[in-house]
């Protein structure tokens, strides 16, 4: 039911048009994309769910409400909505103006521009609103087959532990040498490289063609390695990767991705022919999204930031800034921009700092532009998430499992990590081990196991 | 020609989010259920006014992952224009972010997630699974809450209620004060209307004794305790029968019967006589409450250091209560969990009766498991086993 006498929009309609020739004269090369309007309550489930059509699970549900809630009071508002696919998609809110929308409109561009032509873009798949659509049904076909309730506690571990995925972990298995396969024949390589019977009569127990260790993507070393999942679990675990994979990208692209659309959308505003009020009216949402948050860091901000600099010290070498900018959106990351883009006239004039906890109050402890940045080159690399490896499949010679976090001057949560260790185990089904370091890097064990509960082991440093 | 495109479509019939949602709202009540325990004694849900919304801590909803200590902040920011290396940004209480009732120590930054739940919503799920046991069909008069009874005949009234019988007696009499045998010639002066009464009288009749040791052995927390564990008994009965009576009595060496109010309310000191409520109790149990006529439900708290001469005369009225009782519960509230168990327990051990409860309290926690002991399905119905 299509509402299209709707005259707003036609007139966004038309702006539409306007903008994408604007953006196409620019250089833009964005996707195809389709913009559709939808109201709050669908808005929020999508930007809580990630995507559209992705699985049902209560911790989704309990996003939406959260999100949903402050909305209602207004203390936040998501204006847009952009899925990475080809025909790009785009959700704008049906209540926003239309100056508004033709607002979010140029700002969408430059992310549909941006995941189509980044690097680390380029291995994600297109079609993911497909995907994670089929991943969703097979996942309610599990929960036909197995019982909603073992499908529940089995998501429940997957997700707390769903952001330690590795794009690499892969790559790295692809390049070890194949195993000679025991087949001989002229069609061999038709094939996968074949296990031989031992290691087929072996594949509960893999152990030295298993993921190689340390591995950083435990959803991959738990799918593979877990001697106790089943197929089906095996599946539920890859989908959870799978969805989270496809989202690593955004996590390690956050700032120059936002900088890079909000640099366009203040390039094609500019191009409109917009009134005095609607001018005012853009200036006011410009701000609003770019506005520094005091003591801490907006990443738009810093992107726009970042890529006003560069385009103005290349103007003023040769004049070629807007071509470095085209540069940097295919090759750059987030760590790569700050790294090398980050001047220490930006550190100053943005006023960049770096606070740690001192007692009994979070104090400024350094301002020297180099330390600052590679301190926020750390902050952003790791994306505030512990850094967790899978050493040991076989720990005590007894099948247990070895997780070490690597760790790098700030300590865990511990009564956290026991609590998802708890999860792990769940996968594993035997004893996992937790070693990370406490207290200025006091070496600590933490173990779980259902018989055996939990144990902390402090060791000497 | 790669290009763009927009619609406007109804999302009306999308509920994805909703029903996600509502799954959520569904294991927040479970995990409600599961720390019923620790809600049922909150002070803050105690002294509630029983209408508005409450606040119930639960530990198991988080979810969790590796994260960083949420207590060391630290990392890169944007300041003003003027930072200068030592400027603090915030400052910590001394608590390191821990709330009151939350674990201290070793836990840094536990997070509780803090449901909001109406207070009948808690209601209905503490009172689940309880009912009054061994109440007795038999002496249940099944009569509905207001019930109509024709107590008496007038000359007037609607011809639906004409007493036929009556009618047709007046008519014979009159016809033979004048000499006429039969049946006939009826006139107004004949008719006779039944005319009723309203029985104010209700379906159940079950009396609730509510015995509480008030000396000044019992401490802020035994008092506490128990009357946490009346303050649910008396909603639970509210709620679920009609008209169940109360009846509220506070004892130390003596027993009065006092009101709701002052139940809960007051207290005083002294030393203790247990046998004074019996007493009373069973007084007016030959005053008031027949035990022909009422389901008889005496429970009594205390802390169990009872006068040891009043012992036997204990065990002797609680003997003569427990035969016309339907159940009889007495809870013992003793801080330190010693093995030792007090006198009057001991005495009242000897009452060997599948009707006779008894439940030790050593923590608040065990408030709503004593509802179950009392309330519960098995209660009054397994052999009497030790307490908790």
């Amino acid at each position: 039911m299509a509402r299209r006498s709707d005259p707003d929009l036609a007139r966004l309609r038309d702006s539409i048009e306007q903008i994408w020739e604007i953006a196409q004269r620019l250089g833009l090369r964005p996707f195809p994309t389709h913009f559709e309007l939808v109201p709050a309550a669908i808005m929020y489930e999508f930007g809580s769910y990630g995507m559209p059509g992705r699985f049902s699970h209560w911790t989704h549900g309990k996003l939406y409400q959260t999100q949903k809630t402050m909305y209602d009071y207004g203390l936040s508002k998501i204006y847009e909505l952009v899925i990475n696919t080809n025909p790009c998609w785009a959700f704008l809110l049906e209540s926003n103006t239309v100056l508004q929308n033709e607002f979010v409109v140029a700002h969408v561009l430059g992310h549909s521009d941006f995941f189509a032509n980044n690097a680390y873009y380029q291995r994600t798949s297109r079609r993911m609103i497909d995907t994670v659509t089929l991943n969703a049904e097979r996942l309610r076909r599990y929960e036909y087959q197995f019982g909603m309730e073992r499908v529940e506690q089995l998501l429940d571990a997957v997700i707390s532990i769903e952001e330690h995925v590795d794009p690499f972990a892969e790559t790295e298995r692809r390049e070890r040498p194949a195993t000679p396969a025991r087949r001989q024949s002229a069609y061999d390589d038709l094939w996968e490289p074949v296990m031989s019977e031992d290691q087929q009569q072996s594949t509960r127990l893999p152990a030295r063609d298993g993921v190689p260790t340390p591995c950083r993507d435990l959803l991959l070393f738990l799918a593979r390695e877990s001697p106790i999942l089943e197929d089906w679990e095996r599946d539920v675990v890859e989908i959870v990767r799978g969805e989270m994979l496809y989202f690593y990208p955004q996590m390690q692209t956050k700032i120059i991705n936002e900088g890079w659309a909000s640099y366009w959308h203040v390039q094609i505003m500019r191009e409109l022919d917009l009134s005095s009020t609607d001018h005012l009216e853009f200036a006011a949402l410009h701000s609003s999204v770019l506005q520094p948050h005091p003591g801490r860091l907006n990443p738009y901000y810093l992107g726009f930031t970042i890529l006003n600099d560069v385009e103005r010290r290349f103007n003023a070498l040769d004049g070629s800034g807007r071509e470095r900018l085209f540069q940097l959106r295919e090759t750059e990351c987030d760590v790569s921009l700050v790294r090398n883009y980050l001047t220490e006239e930006l550190v100053s004039d943005l006023d960049l700092f770096y606070a740690e906890r001192r007692s009994d109050a979070l104090v400024i402890t350094e301002k020297q532009w180099e330390a600052v940045r590679d301190r926020l080159v750390e902050q952003i690399s790791d994306f505030g998430i512990p850094t967790i490896h899978a050493l040991d499949a076989d720990y005590n010679g007894n099948r247990e499992l070895l997780l070490r976090h690597e760790w790098n001057g700030r300590d865990l949560d511990l009564s956290y990590a026991e609590k998802t260790l708890e999860g792990v185990e769940q996968l594993w089904g035997r004893k996992v081990w937790l070693e990370t370091r406490e207290n200025e890097g006091n070496p600590l064990l933490l173990s779980y196991s259902r018989g055996d509960g939990h144990a902390r082991r402090q060791a000497a440093a | 020609m790669e290009t763009f495109s927009l619609s406007h479509d109804d999302w009306s019939l999308h509920r994805k989010g909703i029903v996600d949602q509502a799954r959520h709202k569904q294991k927040v009540k479970e995990a409600i259920r599961r720390n019923l325990a620790d809600i049922v004694s909150e002070q803050s849900i105690i002294t509630s006014d029983g209408k508005r919304l409450v606040r119930v801590p639960i530990r198991t909803l988080e979810q969790y992952k590796f994260r960083y200590d949420p207590n060391d902040k630290r990392g890169v920011g944007q300041g003003d224009g003027n930072t200068k290396v030592g400027d603090i940004l915030e400052r910590y209480g001394k608590s390191n972010g821990n709330g009151s009732g939350q674990q201290a120590g070793d836990q840094p930054g536990v997070d509780f997630y803090e449901a909001e739940i109406t207070f009948d919503e808690l209601a209905a799920l503490v009172f689940e699974d309880l009912s009054l046991p061994n109440l007795e069909e038999r002496r249940v008069r099944e009569l509905p809450a207001e019930t109509v009874r024709f107590t008496d005949i007038r000359r007037s009234g609607p011809f639906s209620n004409l007493d036929k019988r009556r009618t047709i007696r007046e008519n014979l009499r009159r016809n033979a004060l004048q000499g006429r045998r039969g049946f006939g010639r009826m006139e107004m002066d004949d008719l006779r209307f039944k005319t009723w009464e309203r029985d104010i009288r209700r379906e159940s009749n079950a009396v609730v004794f509510a015995m509480m040791d008030v000396s000044g052995s019992m401490g802020a927390f035994e008092k506490y305790v128990s009357r946490a564990f009346y303050y649910w008994m008396v909603r639970f009965l509210r709620t679920r029968y009609d008209s169940v009576e109360i009846v509220f009595i506070a004892h130390h060496t003596e027993a009065k019967q006092v009101s709701e109010e002052e139940f809960f309310t007051k207290g005083e000191s002294g030393g203790t006589k247990a046998s004074s409520a019996y007493q009373l109790a069973l007084d007016l149990v030959e005053q008031t409450y027949r035990p022909d006529d009422w389901n008889i439900y005496p429970f009594h708290f205390s802390d169990g250091d009872n006068w040891p001469s009043d012992n036997e005369v204990c065990v002797r009225l609680a003997t003569e209560l427990l035969r016309c009782s339907n159940l009889f519960g007495y809870g013992e509230i003793r801080q330190t969990r010693s093995t030792h168990q007090s006198s009057l327990m001991q005495a009242l051990r000897r009452l060997e009766s599948p009707k006779f409860v008894t439940v030790s309290i050593g923590d608040k926690a065990d408030v709503h498991p004593a509802l179950t002991r009392f309330f519960g399905a098995n209660a009054g119905k397994e052999a009497q086993r030790g307490a908790a």
